[in-house]
Formats: C-alpha cells, structure tokens, sequence
C-alpha cells in the first residue's frame, strides 16, 4: 500500500516546518524533518553594533524566547568586558528567567499542544467543549505574562536588562504583590495536571533514548547558570567550549543549521534538563513527575511537554523562594557602570526550548566585531528526524491520516521555536 | 451582518507580534467573535484561500515569499502590516548594508551557496504590495491591535498618532533621558507605546519608526543643546529606522 503525507508548514508551532512521508507498497522511501524558514542572519547583522544596543537586537531573534536571548547576550557582554554583576541583579534576572519559561510552557502546553491531546485543531473550540480547562490556561499565562512585565518591562522583548544591572527594578511591595499571584498560581497548576494526567496515556507510547544535554549545577535544577551536561558525558564541559559540543552543519533539508555531540543527535529542552538534573527538583515538581510517571517515560519525546509542566511548578516553588531571599536583603537602587572594553564572552541560559548560546567578540570602543549563537531548536533538529526515522517503521500499518496526526505531534513534542533559527513546519506525504 | 473573514500570515520575523495577539488571553475571544478567524498557522490548524482581511506580519526576504505576499494581496480588501517587519522591515534591515553574499558566508560558511539558502535584501510589506493600515511596533501593542481591528470591523479609520514619543514621555513625567547622557531616539519616533522604554529607565529605540514629517531641526537642536552628535543618533537609528 501506497502512503504520502505532505505536511507543508506545520501549524500550531513557532516558525515554519515541512514534515515529508513517503511509503511505497509499505516501504518507506522517505521520511523527511524540513525547514525552509526564511534566514534572518543575526550574526551576520550585528557587526558593528555598539555593546549598548546589541540586547535590543538579538533579542529580536525569538518573540517567544526573547529573555533568553537578552540574557545570554548580556552575560557575553558582561564575560567578554569584565562587568561584575550584584547578587542583587542575578537574582532578580532569573525571577525574569523563570518567568519567561512559564510563559513558554503555559502557551506550549495549553495553546498549541492541548487541542492535539483533546481531539481539537485549535483552543479556539475548546473554549465551547472545555471551558473550565481553557480557563485556567489563560489565567497562567496571564500570571507568566505579568510577571516578566514587571520584572522586564513589558511581556515580550525586555526592556530593563543592561550589562552590569537593571535600567529600573521593581519595588518591594511590587515584588509582594508578585509572590501573593506565584501562590495563587499553584492550584491552577495541581487543577491542569489533574486534567494532562488523564490525557497522558493518549500520548504515543514511542521511546528512543538519545543523547540529551542541558546546564548542570551541582546542587541545583538549573536554567540561569552552569556548565554544560550530557547524558553520555560523567563530566561537565566549561560554557566556552561550545562550539565542539553542538558542532553545527547544515543539512540541505533545513536553512537551519542542525547539531551533533557523541552521536547522530542529541536532544536538548524540558526532558533533556529533567534527564540531567531531576534529583534537584522542588516537592511539589517531584509530586507532578511521578503522578506523570515521567521516570519510566523520560526517553518518550512526546513526554518533553509534560517535563514543561513539571518545570512550572518547580520554577513557582523556587521563584517563591528567590522573592523570599531578595525581599530579607532589601532592594537597593543600583546604577550599571560600564567601561566598554575589546573583549571576546560567551552567554549561556536555558531557553523554554533548550541550551542557548552567545559568543560576541567586541573592539576597543565596545562595537560587535563577531559573533556565533547556537539556538535549542537547530540542536534538536538532527533528533527530530531520527525520531521520526525510528517512529515512521512502528506506525506505517496505520491510516495517513493518524501517520499525519503523530509526526505533527512528535514535532510539535519538541516546541520547536524556528524563527530563533531563522523558522520552519508543513508534513508532506508525497 | 457578515462577519469579515481574517487570515493572519507570517514572514521573516521573531513572532513576538502574533504572541502580543495570543497575549490579549480572554480578549481576544471578544475580538474573535466579531470577525471570522479562517486562517492562523501558528494558532490553528484550519487554513482557508478567501479572507476578507489580510494580517501580514514580518518583512520580505526571498523572492519566493513576494509571489506569496501578491497572492495574499490579490484575495484581500483589507492589508494590514503588524509589527515593524512588517511595517518598517524591522531589524532585518540591517542586514542591507552589507554585501548580500559576505552576509551568508558569514552565516553559513562554505555551504552559503546552496541554493535553499538564498536571500535578498529585506523590504518592508509595502515596498511589495500597497498596505491599507500599519499596527507599527516591535513588539505591536496589545490595545492598539483590538483598536484597529474593532475600527476596521465598523468601517472606520483607526488614527494612530503622528506626534512623536516625547508628547507621551512629557505626559508621563519623565526625566528627559538625554539628561543622563543617553541618546534617545524620542524627538523623532512615533508615539503610541506611551513612552514605554523611558519609563523602563531606557532609552526610545525608534521600533514604531520615525513620524511622518519629522522635526528633524528640533532634534538637532536637542543633539546640540546635550553636546550629542547627529552621527551617534544615526547609529542607533540603524536598528529599526532602515527605510
């Protein structure tokens, strides 16, 4: 029997993506991850720039994934010109950070991934068939959003962070004010894992165990700061040495450069940092992974949004903690000085998606001569293909139409964000 | 009454304009029952050919992608250009003042000829298609989004201001950021965000581009007045004033 799927850009994910089926008389011919997103050519642009407008631009990169980028770039320029930053300003980015990842998380799971899980093609008729559930994914992200729009200035696109501080830092009572809605967040939390638990037996029983990288620390589930983990590795690789981690290449089915560590792939974002990191994680996260029974799926790609859920409540309880330690300090008005200088700095964060990296290399008067940024979706690219080679042999009895269904799915798994890259999604069946 | 039937389509760009809609949460349910949404990849699965208004997000950059946009024009009564991409060509522009083939050497290195990678040089929607309205920003604002789009469903003229961003700065009462040695693009940019970056602290970037006729005397005049040179403010309007 003859199958094709020609997804041409898939829908429901950040960016643009092509997914391409073809099986002949139950051969498979091809099976085929694309990105034709447009190229945008960030490093390439940013030459040139002085160090005091580079966060505006490169945060450009991603609407969704913004934080990220303004953080690792300014951690780079702050490495690359020896800025000191205050403990004061470290704790208040990460409360930005944790923010950004709710944000993510929340749209992820609730706007693009829910509708597949309850058999709709978007939010929009859920709010007729499952109201209760819509509900309470709007008032989470509309908690995520208010929360970086306190921190950062508005909910997309930071407008406070600067190299060595913060252009204006939220008052006290703002930042009480922030941990009452944190607290009332975690019901509405419990409430939606109460409903993805019992949607989670629908998600495809599909396993592939990969190599998977994210920040390590020590004593902690990190997303601000670390070196760099793998599964394959016992030792930790420094931040500065990772261009021979993703050891990037492009592939002629993607204008997004793709990625490859111990082997053909690795995989990089919410289950790549519970694979490395779980053991730290906060009560009620620890709670919600094992009502998802996460440990004997953590190798099952569609399980990476259920690892976002479990980070939510991690990043809530460990947001709580962190408004907790910078209100017993007291917040202090700090002014950033900075004395451009040449220089050569890498920044590092987890992204929503993944491990994100900057690399900036700047001149006497502070101007961008180069720079390299590695993004979590080109990194997950080589492992979303390689699923979907392993994947496509198990499901090739089934109709079009359900091959369809769970390669947009496995996609859709890896909140693949393609316009940091530059963008991608349609699946063809040819 | 016919609801209008909307499309909502993206070029090069981060998103963050579409986000900004995602981000009205219940609103934009208000919004959604008074026209008729027919096509919205990132938010929807549905896709449809005819549409009454066009939402284009994000600039141009490959031939293929203006065949697709002369499309979209010939289908709609109505184009609106959202976010600065789409508007001004947004921060891709810069990628103009270079040389095209030096930009994807840069980029992709020896593979930079293959030819799924080609790129030319980023235009604005308009400088490809007549644009009927413009949502400037990057991001775009949230209220002045419904605000279009309620005018449009009603038939009227959204009026976006034409003054620029020190007339709400100055309501504001903030600190001219030109008093902490910073240069600030305010004197010439388009109001509408309600000063938002100097309340953060910052200076205006320029991302709802420059007022129609700018005073670009007045803003000499400040450059003078604060021992700032004209280049120093041309630098920085190389981020989103690339027209």
């Amino acid at each position: 029997m003859n199958k094709k799927v020609d997804v041409h850009h898939v829908t429901r994910i950040e960016g643009h993506g092509n997914i391409l089926v073809n099986v002949q008389s139950g051969v498979i011919e091809q099976v085929e991850w694309q990105v034709p997103e447009a190229p945008r050519f960030f490093e390439a642009m940013v030459r040139g720039r002085s160090w005091e407008d580079l966060q505006t631009i490169v945060s450009r990169i991603c609407g969704i994934c913004s934080i990220s980028h303004s953080l690792a770039c300014i951690k780079g320029i702050e490495s690359a010109m020896r800025i000191p930053v205050s403990e004061q300003t470290d704790r208040l980015r990460l409360l930005a950070h944790y923010s950004e990842q709710v944000q993510s998380h929340v749209l992820h799971v609730g706007y693009l991934v829910a509708p597949d899980m309850l058999g709709a093609k978007s939010v929009i008729p859920l709010v007729q068939t499952h109201f209760d559930v819509v509900k309470t994914v709007i008032k989470l992200h509309r908690m995520a959003n208010s929360w970086s729009d306190l921190l950062t200035g508005r909910t997309t696109h930071p407008i406070t962070f600067k190299p060595g501080g913060f252009s204006k830092i939220p008052s006290e009572t703002e930042l009480r004010g922030l941990r009452v809605m944190l607290s009332e967040a975690v019901p509405d939390l419990t409430s939606l894992v109460d409903v993805l638990v019992s949607l989670a037996d629908l998600l495809p029983a599909f396993e592939r165990e990969t190599e998977y990288v994210a920040l390590v620390q020590p004593d902690r589930y990190t997303f601000y700061e670390g070196s760099i983990g793998s599964t394959d590795m016992a030792e930790a690789t420094p931040l500065t040495e990772f261009e021979s981690v993703v050891n990037e290449y492009v592939s002629t089915q993607s204008t997004a450069k793709w990625a490859r560590w111990h082997r053909d792939s690795y995989a990089v974002g919410a289950l790549a940092r519970y694979n490395l990191n779980s053991a730290y994680l906060k009560p009620l996260a620890k709670d919600i992974a094992r009502t998802f029974d996460l440990e004997t799926r953590r190798h099952n790609p569609y399980f990476n949004t259920l690892a976002q859920v479990v980070e939510c409540a991690h990043i809530v309880e460990s947001a709580l903690e962190l408004i907790d330690e910078l209100l017993a300090a007291g917040l202090r008005q700090e002014i950033p000085q900075v004395e451009p200088q040449a220089g050569e700095g890498v920044g590092c964060v987890e992204a929503p998606r993944g491990i994100l990296f900057h690399r900036y290399v700047f001149d006497e008067q502070g101007r961008c001569t180069s720079a390299n940024m590695s993004i979590p979706t080109n990194q997950n690219h080589g492992n979303i293909q390689r699923d979907m080679e392993a994947l496509l042999p198990q499901i090739v009895d089934r109709s079009e139409e359900e091959i369809r269904l769970w390669l947009e799915m496995l996609v859709r798994a890896y909140d693949p964000c393609i316009s940091c890259s530059t963008h991608y999604l349609h699946v063809k069946f040819v | 009454m016919n609801k209008p039937k909307v499309a909502i389509f993206d070029f090069a760009g981060c998103e963050g304009c579409q986000l900004q809609i995602v981000n009205m949460e219940e609103e934009i349910l208000d919004l959604i029952s008074i026209v008729r949404l027919v096509e919205w990849r990132e938010g929807m699965s549905e896709q449809s050919e005819e549409y009454d208004v066009a939402i284009v997000e994000g600039s141009i950059t490959r031939p293929q992608d203006e065949e697709k946009l002369r499309q979209i024009r010939g289908r709609a009564k109505i184009l609106v250009a959202l976010g600065a991409c789409a508007t001004d060509g947004g921060v891709n522009k810069m990628k103009n003042r270079f040389d095209l083939q030096e930009v994807k050497q840069v980029v992709y290195g020896a593979d930079s000829a293959l030819p799924h990678l080609d790129s030319a040089p980023t235009k604005a929607v308009d400088e490809v298609v007549p644009v009927d309205y413009k949502i400037y920003g990057c991001p775009i604002d949230r209220r002045e989004f419904a605000y279009v789009v309620r005018s449009l469903v009603m038939g009227k003229r959204p009026e976006i201001p034409n003054y620029p961003v020190c007339v709400e700065c100055k309501r504001k009462e903030n600190v001219c950021r030109y008093e902490y040695q910073e240069i600030c693009l305010g004197p010439i940019t388009r109001a509408g965000c309600d000063a938002r970056c100097p309340s953060f602290g910052t200076w205006c970037f320029g991302c709802r581009g420059s007022v129609d006729e700018s005073n670009v005397q007045a803003a000499r005049e400040v450059m003078e007045r604060y021992g700032k040179n004209v280049e120093d403010l041309e630098d920085r309007m190389l981020l989103f004033s690339n027209k």
